[in-house]
């Protein structure tokens, strides 16, 4: 392994608690540029709050994380200024319901990158394009489906031209005949060289575009390897178990 | 039906059947729909038939409409005295104002529902502009119009005052200065800074425990004991800083509920693209929290608009102050003088209150529509 990109993502022995439950217990990990990283895990495993902590919607009580260059610390601007560099897609979307689309996906480049309106506009349409939803614009999100939602919420994080993107489950709100959809736009963004951290149960997903799969369980990080090695040759017994179960049907 | 099916022709969409449409259906459905209903329907009928005829007869028929003075409401069987009403219009409204500087009163209102009709429905004139009007301009506009002293105006004070145009003045000022207000309390008390948290619950709860008479005395009455000698506020004012003090504080229990009822994934999101936290609260918090809170909001603002009629105790004469101050007018002592008053009164107070409720539908549905959630 002599990988000469730029390291983005740098957990050092982080720790974290809620109240005295132990929910992140020693994470290492180091996410270069333009990496895929799909996490899985079972529920309750700390997954959600690792990559919580990256963004620091959660915070961490011991250990550093160091995100594009910057040292998440309890100081506001560099917590805003890593903000700026990581978009994050969230199981319930999250979209803004008395917004329409556009004004959803204008928001953030407006009044955070200060951005004049017309540019917004341009820049937002590009990217509604992209995830192939333009004649939605200026429909309300309650008047669309799941997976038309989860790709608005993809296009609002994208025009904010991030360098790292964060999705904590994107598909397991949806239905079963949305989920391709949502998964196609994800792929789509792997290929064009993102630097993506998924948390997703969509084995097919994982093979197709992970450079390392993660499994944790009880928040610990228990195994990290190549998709086709993870799948095919897992060595922890928890590794085993959770995929046995998972990979039942 | 056997266990293979496969339909090949799709089946009509239909009209439903003519018993389920027209009057009688909707009559069995909302009247008659059961033998308890029908009941309440038929009791509900004969007891509007017991109580309308006197009510129409009293203020209609057998009232009284025009007369000089009191003596055509002092005859036997006559209903309402509505000449009382038609001759003391004009200190109903101004109260003691002189009449030469009722203009200003009246250029006062006039600003005001300018200022706030392109507010109240969508059109496409800039709205900044007019928020801006009545927030900052329209007060000193109003101050100087109504109680003068500058651009060669005649000073009124306050004392002269009186009426509907009190009423209105302390409405209008509680309702606007009770809702910033309570916004930033209820921003306050939800704060992770203990030093505000604390403040704001402080100020919330000594307000909400005291009643708004107790207010009004201890504006009007100890306040002047503690200010040093020869110092003193005016005493409308007073009770307008009494009443919107008093009302931000239940305004702020209602903002706390609307805030409540944002989802935290909201939050997470504004954050998550880098949104600061007064970015986060004006954008994405506040346009839903009060949303979902309107219905309490207009519900405290038809509340603050009843209660100003307790400056009556400190001795300002608000809408019906001023009415019942005129029953012991000699000139028009009558039976009939104070009842007539008293549902004048109501039916202005009503008035105002009902259009506020009808409002506060008007965009609940228009808000709802507009998200469709």
């Amino acid at each position: 392994m002599n990988d000469t990109r730029k390291v983005v993502i740098e957990l050092d022995h982080v720790h974290k608690w809620f109240d005295d439950f132990h929910v992140l217990k020693d994470i290492c990990l180091s996410v270069r540029e333009g990496e895929r990283i799909v996490v899985v895990g079972p529920s309750g495993s700390g997954k959600s709050t690792l990559v919580r902590c990256i963004n620091h919607l959660e915070a961490h009580n011991q250990g550093r994380i160091v995100v594009n260059g910057i040292e998440l610390t309890e100081d506001l601007k560099r917590i805003d200024e890593v903000r700026r560099e990581v978009g994050m897609v969230f199981q319930q979307f999250n979209l803004f319901p008395h917004m329409t689309v556009l004004e959803n996906c204008t928001l953030a480049p407006m009044w955070v990158r200060k951005m004049p309106q017309k540019e917004a506009e341009d820049l937002a349409r590009s990217y509604l394009e992209r995830v192939r939803i333009p004649e939605q614009a200026d429909k309300f999100p309650g008047q669309m489906s799941g997976g038309q939602q989860q790709r608005v919420a993809i296009a609002r994080a994208l025009c904010m031209n991030p360098k790292i993107m964060l999705f904590d489950e994107p598909t397991s709100a949806l239905d079963p005949e949305m989920i391709k959809e949502v998964l196609d736009v994800m792929v789509d963004l792997a290929d064009g060289g993102m630097t993506m951290i998924c948390i997703s149960h969509e084995m097919g997903f994982a093979r197709r575009v992970a450079d390392r799969v993660i499994f944790m369980d009880e928040g610990e990080i228990i195994e990290i390897k190549k998709p086709d090695e993870f799948f095919e040759n897992p060595e922890n017994e928890r590794t085993k178990l959770f995929l046995s179960q998972i990979l039942e049907d | 039906m056997s266990d293979h099916f496969v339909r090949t022709q799709s089946s009509p969409t239909l009209l439903p059947p003519s018993s389920r449409l027209g009057v009688l259906q909707w009559m069995r459905e909302n009247l008659f729909s059961s033998w308890a209903n029908g009941l309440f329907t038929v009791a509900g009928l004969y007891l509007l038939t017991l109580a309308f005829p006197p009510i129409f007869n009293w203020a209609f028929l057998s009232a009284v409409f025009t007369g000089q003075d009191g003596s055509v409401c002092r005859a036997d069987g006559v209903g309402a005295c509505w000449a009382f009403i038609d001759a003391k219009f004009n200190q109903f409204v101004y109260g003691r104002y002189p009449a030469g500087e009722q203009w200003r009163v009246d250029v006062t209102a006039l600003l005001g529902i300018a200022g706030l009709a392109p507010l109240l429905v969508p059109n496409r004139l800039p709205k900044q502009w007019f928020v801006g009007f009545l927030l900052l301009v329209f007060p000193f506009l109003a101050f100087v119009l109504l109680y003068g002293g500058t651009a060669g105006l005649v000073v009124v004070e306050t004392s002269d005052w009186g009426g509907l145009m009190v009423t209105l003045v302390v409405a209008v000022t509680g309702i606007a200065a009770s809702l910033p207000l309570g916004v930033f309390l209820a921003l306050g008390r939800r704060s992770k800074m203990p030093v505000i948290r604390i403040l704001s619950i402080m100020f919330i709860e000594l307000w909400r425990g005291v009643p708004l008479i107790t207010v009004l005395f201890m504006a009007s009455v100890m306040l002047p004991l503690f200010l040093p000698e020869g110092m003193s506020f005016d005493k409308l004012l007073r009770a307008l800083i009494g009443v919107a003090l008093f009302s931000s504080a239940y305004m702020a229990e209602v903002v706390r509920g609307g805030l409540a009822s944002v989802p935290v994934g909201q939050y997470e999101a504004a954050k998550a693209l880098g949104l600061t936290y007064p970015q986060m609260m004006s954008r994405i918090v506040l346009p839903q929290a009060l949303t979902t809170v309107i219905p309490g909001i207009v519900n405290n603002f038809i509340g603050l608009f009843k209660d100003t009629t307790l400056v009556l105790v400190i001795g300002l004469f608000d809408l019906l102050g001023i009415v019942q101050s005129n029953f012991t007018d000699p000139a028009w002592i009558s039976p009939q003088t104070s009842t007539t008053g008293y549902v004048f009164a109501a039916f202005v107070f009503w008035i105002f209150c009902f259009s506020m409720s009808r409002y506060s539908i008007y965009m609940e549905r228009r808000l709802e529509t507009d998200t469709q959630r």
